[in-house]
């Protein structure tokens, strides 16, 4: 892709679905996946009369994101109404905040690339506010007409919008990643992108260096981080061939088809230039008590950042490996019992084997850590078991599959059980080296005459003669002194 | 200030109200009659003085966050204009 | 009977005079003779009002009736009462059966009072003369040749013509006391936050409150009592101790000078121009009746009050224009029968579901609120209605009790004002800064015009102080007999 003498401006707006038990207006539950409409009283569906009155628990946790990252809590924010007319929209008008939003300003740690090229950047928010979700309407065809489904309306939602301050797609794809893991950290979203727990909007713009912000097209409501890149790279290079073949953006909000890849304008947003946003005579202003945010202080969790520099700072952990570590609260939680029941020794052993092993297990078997058959204390089992060399890492892993697969409660219990434990008599080994040099002369003669790979084949066959058993440092010095003797 | 045919259309438009082109001329007498009226608030200097959004100065009231409601769907759809497998029938939407 | 205050309904219902299912009867039976002249209802259910009569006379057996139990009341149609046609007035909701009921009418169902129907109003209660319903106009009792005013004034017909001894009313810019004055009734729209919004159709929600309709201050004292009290489901409603306004109507002052000590403004805007002056003289009788209970008159000021017309047909309209776009055919209500797509079901459904004053109202607050225009007029509305309340503030450090005329003419001809919005508007012109600053006001007959109509004097109160409202009128209802008379027609 080509970016060349362009600069890419890319701002995104997270709707995070609040994981309240009641809509943000009503009493309905929120549950996902009931029979259509029956999840939609007589507020969600807009009835005459009714009324809307705040849900407690969907300030709870605005003001939880709030002093995760680091904002401001407004001492008062309004509910203003953002008037338009579509059908999952059953009042004509969405409940959201405009001039006044309960979470001002803030920033976000972002991991952006791999090894060598990876780099950390700080991305800006500029508010987030609180607002009703609508309805879904289904277009599978009934009698060529759609159904509309308002279960979902009124569903609370945190529109979390940072400053313009991306500049690729890996950059927004970071951002995206970075703030979903933290609304789940947080435990104020469950952060399920399929049921639309989590949807990013981006705006794109492009403009050649030092000159002014270009016109932006936003695209709306990209449930997937691959399609957030996808959408973003599409839409970059569309606007850059655009304006490079004499054109000019339009501002527009788009849609992406992941079908062919492309973005399209949407026709049901004629009237986006003018919501008529007013605040909502229904409902008063939203007072914060200081005393309430120093309550949901108090309760909040230890946040990704300040765990990471704990991790470096009492672990010795390096920078890359504290940020995978804590690039999710249930890893990082993994990681913290793991070290725990470790007595806080072998920090970089026990990261490796949550980062490596672990990881790629848990990944084969499509499991999330929190449901991982080796519990951290018998993960941390097996890692003093390594670092007293009562086993060596090969063997450590033979010892993990056997966890895994629950063929003993412990490390120690699998080692005993099938006989696992490294053998450091030196005599011991030295009968088995001898073994295996009578058994293999040729490889011997060919040590001798300067194959410095024999030596690697030899020392092959005497692990293997051991059942992997032998102790690797004590078999290459006896190896070495036999052969050079 | 008023308002022309275009303004007129455009905002029945935001409304989604009707307008035939034989109504759209005495709508629009009758609305800038109107806005004659609201007029006379432009000549009042309220610089600094506080918008007034409710009558009483009091704060949002929260709601525990408790399921409450229970599935009405059978009574509320009685009344709806077409439904169909519990769902609303509207024109094909185009997004 | 017909003409028996609550208290005396409620001494025969309890002495067994009457039973509640006659009493519902002998109105019911006067509702079916007058309708046809007068229009004010558009639902009557006699069934159900027959079943909540015998239940309350099990009540009344049982020894568990309260002040109003048994006693027939109508609702105006903006209330939603459960399997029964809420149509607002309005062509839309011609066909809405509601599934539920307001706040109102289960507090008014609990206190054991019989419904008898609903009643017709302005479109969603936009209008001054009742003569924008789908349903058709209301006729004033007084003279069937003029409207009742609005947009109450099914509900102001209905009491005045006693078709029902109270009804239930809204005002959002002086619907409930405009008509009360027209029709020779008495009305009260309590502070805004005192009587729950829920289940009401709003119009404009922060100006929107309901009201009772009532003989006399003492029969609106036992309604409005009844109405009240917090409802967590609106988030406007106000946490307060429970006022017994009929307790309160007994003033500890002298018989002959059951006012002494009271304070009456008398904001001499009121009294300017565009006031008539049969009604003039009328109010200004009343004040110097209010001087011989033993009040004393002082002269206050509301110099921004003039702008009040202005400032609410901005305020208004913008909340109406977001408050009626549910009404899309696709819920409930109207929906057009032929459309091409998505959009012209909204605009055929809309243009055909709403009449022309609702659709101008719809329009005014579409365009206020949009791009551009915003600051000019809705921002500077606002900020008027501040200065507004701030008058009345002021004025209360100078008085406890604000009074004027409730409407600057008598009822007017049917047809008269209907083709001119603006001078239909300027007959709210002393009702309407109330409900900007959302204060309690009270209007009650006062003597007659030309033409032997009704004259309103209103009574405009301080937050929270309808007792004091209540109580001032009673006094004077106490010393004269207006509120006891009676139009011809009803007899």
């Amino acid at each position: 892709m080509t970016t060349r003498d362009w600069e890419v401006v890319i701002g995104l707006e997270i709707h995070a679905q609040l994981n309240t038990a009641s809509k943000i207006f009503s009493g309905a539950s929120t549950a996902f996946g009931a029979e259509p409409n029956r999840q939609a009283c007589a507020v969600d569906i807009a009835l005459p009369g009714v009324l809307p009155v705040l849900n407690r628990g969907a300030v709870e946790r605005a003001i939880r994101f709030g002093l995760a990252l680091e904002s401001q809590i407004a001492a008062k924010s309004v509910f203003a109404r953002k008037n338009y007319f579509y059908p999952d929209l059953p009042k004509g008008y969405q409940i959201s905040q405009f001039e006044l939003p309960v979470v001002v300003g803030g920033r976000i740690a972002i991991q952006v690339g791999d090894g060598e090229q990876r780099y950390e950047k700080s991305i800006n928010l500029t508010r987030a506010h609180l607002e009703e979700d609508a309805g879904k309407s289904l277009h599978e065809d009934f009698h060529g007409m759609s159904g509309i489904d308002l279960n979902r309306a009124g569903t609370p939602l945190l529109e979390i919008v940072s400053e313009p301050e991306m500049s690729s797609s890996a950059e927004a794809v970071a951002y995206a990643r970075a703030m979903h893991a933290l609304v789940r950290w947080i435990e104020i979203c469950d952060g399920n992108m399929q049921e639309g727990s989590f949807r990013c909007d981006a705006n794109v713009s492009v403009r050649r260096p030092g000159a002014p912000l270009g016109t932006r097209r936003e695209i709306k409501n990209l449930n997937s981080f691959r399609f957030l890149q996808q959408a973003i790279d599409y839409e970059i290079q569309w606007q850059i061939e655009t304006l490079e073949d004499g054109g000019r953006i339009t501002q527009a909000t788009v849609l992406f088809d992941p079908d062919n890849g492309e973005t399209r304008v949407m026709r049901s947003k004629e009237d986006a230039h003018d919501y008529r946003y007013f605040p909502d005579p229904d409902l008063l202003p939203l007072v914060i008590d200081p005393a309430w945010v120093d309550q949901v202080r108090g309760a909040m969790p230890e946040l990704p950042q300040a765990m990471r520099a704990r991790f470096m700072r009492d672990f010795g952990l390096s920078a890359y490996d504290a940020a995978t570590l804590t690039a999710s609260r249930e890893v990082a939680l993994y990681f913290q019992d793991t070290i725990d029941a470790a007595a806080g020794q072998h920090a970089k052993l026990c990261a490796n084997w949550v980062m490596g092993d672990l990881a790629a297990r848990l990944n084969k078997a499509e499991l999330e850590v929190g449901n991982s058959p080796v519990t951290p204390a018998q993960l941390a089992g097996l890692v003093l078991r390594i670092a007293d060399n009562t086993v060596s890492n090969n063997i450590g892993k033979k010892v993990f599959d056997a966890l895994w697969n629950g063929e003993g409660a412990s490390a120690d219990a699998i080692i005993d059980a099938q006989g696992l434990r490294q053998v450091t008599d030196s005599g011991a080994i030295e009968a088995i080296v001898d073994e295996v040099l009578t058994a293999n002369e040729k490889s011997v003669a060919e040590f001798r005459a300067g194959k410095e790979k024999a030596f690697n084949a030899l020392v092959g066959q005497i692990m293997k003669a051991s059942r992997g058993k032998a102790n690797p440092a004590i078999v290459n010095d006896i190896l070495r002194r036999k052969l050079e003797s | 200030m008023s308002l022309s045919i275009e303004q007129v259309m455009r905002v029945a438009g935001l409304a989604r109200i009707e307008l035939a082109d034989d109504e759209a001329e005495a709508t629009r007498a009758k609305l800038n009659s109107i806005l004659q009226l609201i007029e006379q608030l432009q000549a009042v200097d309220t610089r600094g003085i506080e918008p007034m959004s409710h009558p009483q100065d009091v704060a949002q009231r929260l709601r525990d966050d408790v399921a409450t409601e229970c599935d009405a769907r059978d009574a509320f759809q009685a009344i709806a204009p077409r439904t169909e497998n519990g769902l609303y029938l509207v024109p094909k939407v185009i997004e | 009977m017909i003409n028996a205050s609550l208290t005396e309904l409620r001494a025969a219902l309890d002495t067994r005079k009457i039973s509640s299912a006659e009493l519902a009867t002998l109105f019911l039976d006067r509702i079916e003779r007058l309708q046809p002249a007068l229009n004010a209802f558009i639902t009557v259910d006699r069934e159900r009002a027959l079943d909540a009569a015998r239940a309350a006379d099990a009540r009344i057996a049982a020894g568990t009736a309260g002040p109003l139990t048994g006693i027939p009341l109508a609702h105006k149609d903006v209330f939603c009462t459960q399997g029964l046609l809420t149509s607002c007035g309005s062509k839309m909701l011609s066909n809405f059966v509601s599934p539920y009921d307001a706040h109102v009418v289960s507090l008014l169902k609990a206190a054991g009072t019989v419904m008898l129907g609903k009643t017709n109003m302005d479109e969603f209660a936009m209008g001054s003369s009742n003569e924008n319903s789908h349903y058709g106009p209301v006729r004033n009792p007084w003279d069937t040749g003029r409207i009742p005013g609005g947009s109450s004034g099914g509900s102001a017909a209905a009491v005045a013509a006693r078709m029902v001894p109270m009804a239930t009313g809204t005002d959002t810019g002086g619907s409930v006391r405009q008509p009360a004055a027209l029709t020779g009734i008495t009305g009260i729209k309590p502070t805004y936050g005192t009587v729950s919004r829920y289940g009401m159709v709003a119009y404009a929600s922060s100006f929107d409150q309901a009201g009772a309709f009532g003989a006399s201050a003492a029969d609106c004292a036992l309604l409005l009592g009844a109405m009240t009290g917090f409802d967590p489901r609106d988030s406007t409603s106000l946490e307060r101790p429970a006022a017994d306004y009929t307790q309160a109507l007994q003033s500890g002052a002298s018989a002959t000078t059951p006012l002494a000590g009271l304070r009456i403004g008398v904001p001499e805007e009121f009294f300017a121009d565009g006031l008539d002056d049969d009604v003039r003289t009328a109010v200004e009788a009343a004040l110097a009746e209010y001087r011989k209970l033993g009040a004393q008159t002082v002269a206050v000021s509301l110099p921004n009050a003039r702008l009040a017309i202005p400032a609410y047909y901005v305020l208004a309209p913008a909340e109406a224009s977001s408050n009626l776009s549910r009404f899309d055919g696709v819920r409930y209500g109207h929906r057009a029968d032929s459309y091409s797509d998505l959009d012209d079901l909204y605009r055929k459904s809309r243009s055909e579901g709403f009449g022309a004053e609702v659709q101008r109202r719809i329009l005014i607050g579409t365009y206020v609120l949009s791009h551009g225009y915003y600051d000019a007029y809705y921002l500077q509305a606002q900020k008027l209605r501040r200065l507004i309340a701030e008058d009345f503030r002021r004025a209360f450090t100078q008085c406890d009790v604000i009074a004027g005329p409730t409407s600057p003419s008598t009822a007017w001809a049917i047809g008269a004002k209907s083709d001119d919005p603006v001078r239909m508007y300027l007959s709210d012109i002393y009702t309407i800064a109330v409900n900007l600053a959302g204060l309690p006001g009270l209007s009650h007959p006062c003597g007659f015009g030309n033409g032997h109509l009704p004259v309103g004097l209103q009574l405009i109160g301080d937050y929270f102080d309808e007792a004091r409202l209540l109580a001032t009128a009673h006094g004077y209802q106490q010393a004269t007999d207006w509120h006891l008379r009676r139009p011809a027609l009803a007899d």
